[in-house]
């Protein structure tokens, strides 16, 4: 007998690659319908093994009665004795039902992945879609992790799935050549898709850690196509490994953030890091090098306690900088410039940047005084800092520092 | 011993839609009931499950979309248990999650045709 952890981890994982499959077989415009009939699968599944048990093979069962449903559907549905019915019996030739190979799964579900990151909707409808569509979650989970409401949540999923429909995608045989031009979306929003999991301040450990694993799931898919940009995803892979390596050593007892210097290194999950160093590795065999690379050698640099690691890294961020210049980018490079050249020069470079209104900025030139003793500078930005700052966490975060400083 | 039907009855709700976790806990909780009577060698048959399509014949000769159109409640499934009375038989439905949301259990004596 299969055991609960795992029976609930196949309808996870089924959800996504089943609605990927449906969606191959009879149109991406029809993204809804799978989902209808996926559900409907579900409560089939239940019914059934409730009575009879689960079956040897629960993750095949599946597949098999959502293809039966599918047909059935479409045997019912009058669209079956119009135009459809020709392009059915075509598509039906080519595809035995019970067959469903993970082959088949892992094609639809990079098609699916193409379809959903490279949709004319907002980054933020994107990262939606993908959690519902491509990562299986529900409509509760993705309004927990994206800090919003249900029916703001499926609002959102509403219209972008009308955005599918009205867009027509039916032919989804994607070409290498389409691979190539949506390869670089595809890699901006799992990037995204990591980063809402790994820095959102929502309190569920397990919704931010799937987020993470998803993101990494994704991007191993990914990196298996072959074309330009594939070593993009190899340093995809590296960085989210690298990043998500210390989520563990990043929460204290209290579920709240630790900074780097506070983590407990025992907590780093060693053979991610490992996995990271891997991929960081045949992410350098290629001609091209992205921000995914110079982002992915420079969170190698921190599991190092390599004497040369911050010049290396000071010199990751003037890449980094060229390639896209970032607020956020900027304002690390100047915490490493404080370790490579002295905090006063870091102090001149940081005023340079007069980047008000922004709380890290704040925090930063806060931490740097700090380092120089001068408390009274440090207290000064820290609730300067306060006054931008909007998550909850990172306000206690601030006021504990304030606390150190006053005393 | 007798041999008596369990029908479980439930309100119909096809557009229900289950977490992983919803159904990983019917179906346990399930088998957990259904083998509790079958440890006490009481389970006869595990029966069968119904779906959710149906139609209903009337006496004109007319063909309707059932089975809910015209009863709140549907019967689910059945199981087939053995007991000395209806009486034992009926205590076998304690904890039959049929009965967690607003269902209930039927039990009804199957007739034995050489002991009538």
């Amino acid at each position: 007998m299969i055991d609960d952890t795992r029976l609930i981890e196949i309808f996870k994982t089924e959800y996504s690659k089943l609605i990927a499959v449906l969606c191959q077989y009879y149109g991406v415009a029809e993204v809804q319908l799978a989902e209808d009939i996926v559900s409907e699968t579900f409560l089939k599944a239940m019914k059934m093994w409730a009575h009879k048990g689960v079956p040897d093979m629960p993750a095949a069962w599946l597949r098999k009665v959502a293809v039966n449903s599918l047909k059935d559907y479409y045997k019912r549905s009058k669209i079956y004795k119009e135009k459809i019915l020709f392009n059915l019996e075509l598509k039906t030739d080519s595809f035995q039902p019970g067959e469903i190979s993970n082959d088949i799964v892992e094609d639809s579900q990079l098609k699916m992945i193409f379809v959903v990151c490279n949709l004319k909707i907002s980054d933020k409808a994107k990262i939606c879609l993908a959690l519902r569509i491509l990562c299986g979650f529900n409509i509760n989970e993705i309004a927990k992790a994206l800090l919003s409401n249900n029916e703001a949540i499926n609002k959102i999923l509403y219209r972008a799935k009308k955005k599918i429909s009205e867009d027509g995608i039916l032919n989804t045989t994607l070409k290498l050549e389409n691979y190539n031009q949506g390869y670089d979306t595809v890699l901006r929003i799992i990037y995204l898709l990591f980063n809402e999991g790994y820095y959102s301040s929502i309190r569920e450990h397990n919704v931010r850690e799937e987020i993470c694993w998803e993101a990494l799931r994704l991007t191993l898919l990914l990196s298996k196509i072959q074309v330009e940009q594939q070593t993009a995803s190899y340093a995809l892979v590296a960085l989210i490994s690298f990043h998500s390596s210390r989520i563990h050593a990043r929460m204290n007892g209290s579920n709240e953030d630790l900074l780097f210097n506070d983590q407990d290194r025992s907590k780093w999950n060693m053979p991610l890091i490992e996995k990271g160093k891997k991929y960081l590795s045949l992410a350098s065999n290629g001609r091209v090098i992205s921000k995914y690379h110079l982002e992915a050698a420079i969170a190698f640099w921190h599991t190092t306690d390599n004497q040369k690691k911050w010049d290396n890294i000071l010199q990751l961020y003037n890449k980094l900088l060229i390639i896209e210049y970032s607020p956020i980018v900027a304002l690390n490079r100047i915490y490493v410039l404080s370790k490579t050249n002295s905090v006063n020069e870091a102090i001149k470079e940081a005023n340079k940047l007069k980047l008000d209104g922004n709380n890290h900025y704040y925090c930063l030139l806060a931490e740097l005084h700090k380092i120089n003793g001068n408390n009274q500078m440090e207290r000064k930005y820290l609730r300067e800092a306060l006054k931008f700052t909007i998550k909850e966490r990172e306000k206690n975060l601030i006021n504990k520092k304030l606390e150190i400083a006053s005393r | 011993m007798k041999d008596f039907m369990m029908l479980f009855h439930s309100e119909p709700n096809p557009d229900f839609n289950p977490t992983p976790e919803q159904i990983q806990a019917e179906v346990k909780a399930w088998q957990d009931w259904m083998e509790s009577i079958d440890a006490q060698g009481k389970l006869k048959n595990p029966g069968e499950a119904l779906g959710f399509e149906g139609k209903i014949m009337h006496s004109d000769g007319a063909i309707t979309d059932g089975p809910y159109a015209e009863v709140k409640e549907i019967v689910g499934g059945f199981i087939i248990v053995c007991s000395e009375t209806i009486q034992d038989a009926i205590k076998l439905a304690k904890g039959c999650p049929a009965l967690e949301n607003g269902g209930k259990v039927e039990v009804r004596d199957i007739m034995n045709f050489d002991g009538m």
